[in-house]
């Protein structure tokens, strides 16, 4: 493993030993944030494949429903019918913070399509069956909107744990082991200085005496 | 206030004007293209786009998947679904996993 190159010195060895303090303390922020946003994530995953597989059927209904509803009417009319409808829907967001992860929440208001006569058009001129259509439609709404609020829930969820997992993994295998290794290079350098020391000191206290000593004789 | 909007063939589309969706209409790549960046830009919050159309202009598609807003969701056309809108919770979960594991039975 590569070390960062710093001079082996005991300052530097006290800035690595700080920040190898702190990177282990993000690791295990990191680490804990990933595994939580992995909880709720899985929990919104699992929701939103069921609401998924009702909307999924729900939809092939009414879509079989409007195929019926176009055999009995003349392509005309259904446009007309169906082209104007009584409000519009209209969406309202608010955000909501999961490990903060911003996720939206849709706040709808069906304006006139939940509303018993909902029908955009008379019903001298049109037949029952789009009708039928029309209301089974308006009653997938809600699940629906919930279906786009959790995909993109998901989405953006899935984004953030990437993200945090490619963090916690870049400090586990690189910074800290790389930190751990500068530390250790560092500390063996020190030390070999201060035997390097010592043995000068010995060799030149051993000149000493022996100056004295012939100084004497 | 947002709206929602809707892009897809005709007979597919057409109920959801009904129902107070904004409806684009649309039969080729580029209409869709154009619609999804129309709608975009005309303060939808959610486009629901049929699972034909939304293969043509997957790139497109994918560009709004990090963005808050709007949130692009497949729906089955009339010819029945494709499968395409579960493919794509699979790969998110595969995103953050690293591993399929919910649909692991099927």
């Amino acid at each position: 493993m590569a070390q960062i190159r710093v001079n082996p010195t005991r300052m530097e060895l006290k800035k690595l030993k700080n920040r190898l303090a702190v990177a282990r303390r993000g690791h295990k922020l990191l680490k804990d944030k990933r595994d939580e946003l992995m909880k709720q994530f899985l929990d919104v995953v699992r929701e939103t494949k069921t609401v998924r597989e009702k909307v999924e059927t729900a939809l092939e209904k009414s879509n079989k429903s409007f195929a019926l509803a176009s055999a009995v009417t003349s392509p005309k009319v259904m446009t007309e019918a169906l082209m104007l409808p009584k409000k519009e829907v209209s969406l309202d967001i608010s955000e909501k913070n999961v490990m903060s992860v911003i996720v939206p929440v849709f706040h709808y208001d069906l304006g006139g399509a939940q509303q018993s006569d909902g029908y955009n058009f008379g019903l001298a001129f049109t037949s029952g069956e789009i009708d039928a259509a029309v209301s089974e439609l308006s009653e997938i709404l809600p699940d629906m909107i919930k279906l786009a609020e959790l995909e993109k829930s998901s989405q953006l969820m899935a984004e953030e744990i990437e993200k945090t997992r490619r963090r916690v993994n870049a400090l586990e295998h690189v910074m800290i082991p790389q930190i751990e290794e500068t530390i250790k290079s560092i500390t063996m350098k020190l030390d070999e200085n201060e035997r390097g020391n010592l043995t000068r000191l010995m060799k030149v206290k051993d000149m000493m005496i022996k100056a004295q000593l012939e100084g004497k004789n | 206030m947002y709206k929602i909007g809707v892009i897809g063939d005709r007979e597919s589309a057409l109920g959801f004007m009904a129902v107070g969706f904004t409806v684009r209409i649309a039969e080729s790549a580029e209409d869709a293209a154009h619609a999804l960046k129309g709608l975009s830009e005309e303060n939808c919050a959610v486009i629901f786009i049929t699972e034909e159309l939304a293969e043509l202009i997957m790139e497109d598609i994918q560009s709004y998947k990090d963005k808050t807003l709007p949130s692009v969701v497949m729906i089955p056309s009339k010819s029945g679904s494709k499968g395409v809108g579960m493919m794509n919770i699979k790969k998110s979960v595969e995103r953050a996993v690293g591993a399929d594991i919910l649909f692991k039975n099927n």
